[in-house]
């Protein structure tokens, strides 16, 4: 066999093993969109079929209107923009005091801080949950909010990208008295775009999938979230999976769209959390 | 730099008591419930500081199945989420058409929501109408109750977890792969070095911390697996418990069962995995390093 043909083969096989990887990657995703558009007779077809006889989205409006979806959306956008708007507030804040500023016991903090890194969230939710019990927070906005106003690895990430923005840059600012927060918010902000919007999705992302902590502290269906609203409509819908179906796309289809725009800033988050451990 | 001030903590101080209130506050807490005898949260009684909790959690059969499922969980999903992501990486990284498509596709799983793409999941393991088993019947293989009999309740659980945590080690492995110099692969082309020596001799040493740092996070996320749990078996821990974990069991104890200080132990023991864990991951990649 020549050198060419051995080529040719070695590329079946790589192009074959990334092709089969991403079918097994898809198929959830295809299989629910597929699914939401089926019939029930279709869903409950023996042996099943792989693609409904017409594509329509009725399964979608019969979900919406059979459980409160736009109410929930709601929900999950107020938790969703109010924490956001909050963790960057603690993030860049902090992040400001540990690269900038100079204060005593700072090494010290920032290695705490760095350690509760370590401490699984599970562990904390008894206390917080009894902590919600006693403000009356139970079923409020605030108690999905507020316990997650910070973020270590956040003020971690953005440190380090504050530590970098030369101290030529502070100093000129300090001769022309440019006191430090106006330093922060006409300087510092605007140089670090890139590392902020990251931030600013992977917390979008992790609130918009959130689902232990809101099912411990709503109890009315006019609180739930997305993805508590979903877990209910299929405990009520039993077996219409064409609508249980439909009703996941609500939850998942939102962040994909995002996700294809914004990937880069996603994908450099993540790879940070990696490389740094 | 400039003189010390106290005015970093004016800058600090959100953050600060944000994580004192719900993080440091609680930590302390969850170790001081998880030694008073049965707790009662209206009065604050206890009945004494003790380990009993302890010792009823590991009498627990529950508690016990919990971790051997874990066990089980880990010696599967691991392994195998990174032999695959590893393959699929140097694969991605070796010079191929549509890699931004490729890599695109790998990671949408990570940012999906768990729940969602879990009852997916769960539709796609339905014993009588399911794809899976659709697609196994082309090879002759039986209808198999995947969610609905105690012997494939974790199997399935095994198999989305490995879906879901490719995506992640697939990620790092990739990063970690671009990092590795051209001119070692240009050398070993040189002296025609066969291409599985090149793979362990360049590639696995040159990823090793990327491949310590997936092996270590995967074993600190099998111990918390949740989500995944309440999806697939609809709020469930598998037909008859077969599919408990460490975290379904803290919930369980004390959002169900109102025993705060039993759940509040194996919280510590989970704590003291996941702390173990990260130690050893520390110290091996600070040796390589």
């Amino acid at each position: 066999m020549n050198r060419k043909a051995g080529n040719v083969i070695a590329n079946i096989l790589k192009y074959g093993v990334l092709i089969i990887g991403a079918l097994f990657t898809l198929m959830p995703f295809l299989w629910m969109i597929l699914s939401a558009m089926k019939t029930n007779a279709e869903i409950r077809a023996i042996p099943p079929v792989f693609f409904p006889s017409k594509f329509s989205l009725e399964n979608f409006t019969t979900a919406w209107k059979a459980a409160p979806f736009g109410r929930y959306l709601v929900n999950t956008l107020i938790v969703t923009v109010f924490n956001t708007i909050g963790v960057l507030i603690t993030t860049i804040l902090a992040a400001f005091a540990f690269a900038r500023l100079n204060f005593p016991g700072k090494k010290v903090l920032l290695t705490l801080l760095l350690a509760t890194m370590m401490i699984p969230s599970e562990m904390l939710l008894i206390t917080n949950f009894i902590t919600m019990t006693k403000l009356k927070w139970i079923d409020t906005y605030q108690a999905m909010i507020v316990p997650w106003l910070a973020s270590v690895f956040y003020i971690y990430l953005l440190t380090q990208f504050f530590a970098q923005i030369p101290d030529a840059l502070y100093l000129a600012a300090k001769v022309d008295k440019c006191r430090d927060f106006k330093y922060l918010i006409k300087i510092m902000i605007p140089i670090n775009k890139g590392p902020i919007t990251t931030i600013t999705i992977l917390n979008v992302i992790s609130n918009w999938n959130s689902f232990v902590w809101p099912l411990l502290v709503t109890n009315s269906r006019e609180m739930r979230v997305l993805s508590y609203g979903l877990v209910q409509f299929q405990t009520e819908e039993g077996s219409a999976y064409e609508l249980i179906m439909a009703a996941s796309c609500i939850l998942v289809i939102p962040i994909m769209i995002m996700y294809l725009f914004l990937r880069k800033y996603i994908i450099e988050g993540v790879t940070q959390s990696g490389i740094k451990g | 730099m400039e003189k010390k001030s106290m005015k970093g903590y004016l800058y600090l101080a959100p953050a600060l008591i944000i994580i004192l209130i719900f993080t440091i506050y609680p930590l302390i807490r969850a170790f001081m419930l998880s030694f008073m005898e049965d707790y009662n949260l209206v009065n604050g009684s206890y009945k004494g500081i003790n380990l009993e909790n302890y010792i009823d959690i590991f009498q627990d059969r529950h508690f016990i199945k919990a971790l051997t499922n874990t066990g089980i969980y880990v010696v599967f999903v691991v392994p195998c989420s990174i032999a695959l992501s590893l393959i699929i990486a140097v694969l991605l990284n070796s010079h191929i058409r549509f890699q931004g498509v490729f890599q695109t596709i790998f990671f949408l799983p990570y940012v999906t929501s768990t729940i969602a793409i879990g009852i997916v999941w769960g539709w796609i393991f339905n014993s009588d109408y399911g794809l899976l088993n659709q697609l196994l019947s082309w090879f002759g293989i039986k209808s198999i109750p995947w969610l609905t009999s105690k012997q494939y309740a974790l199997p399935s659980l095994i198999i989305f977890s490995i879906w879901k945590s490719m995506a992640f080690d697939i990620l790092i492995f990739l990063a970690g792969l671009q990092t590795i110099s051209e001119d070692l692969y240009n050398a070993a082309r040189v002296d025609s070095t066969p291409r599985w020596r090149v793979f362990w001799r360049i590639t696995v040493p040159g990823i090793g911390p990327m491949i310590s740092y997936a092996f270590v996070m995967g074993m600190i996320n099998a111990f918390k697996v949740y989500n995944e749990v309440y999806a697939l078996f609809r709020g469930k821990n598998g037909p008859a418990g077969s599919a408990n974990t460490v975290v379904f069991y803290i919930y369980d104890k004390f959002y169900n069962q109102s025993k705060y200080g039993e759940a509040s132990a194996a919280a510590v023991i989970l704590f003291l995995i996941v702390l173990g864990l990260t130690i050893i991951q520390r110290t091996l990649t600070g040796k390589k390093e």
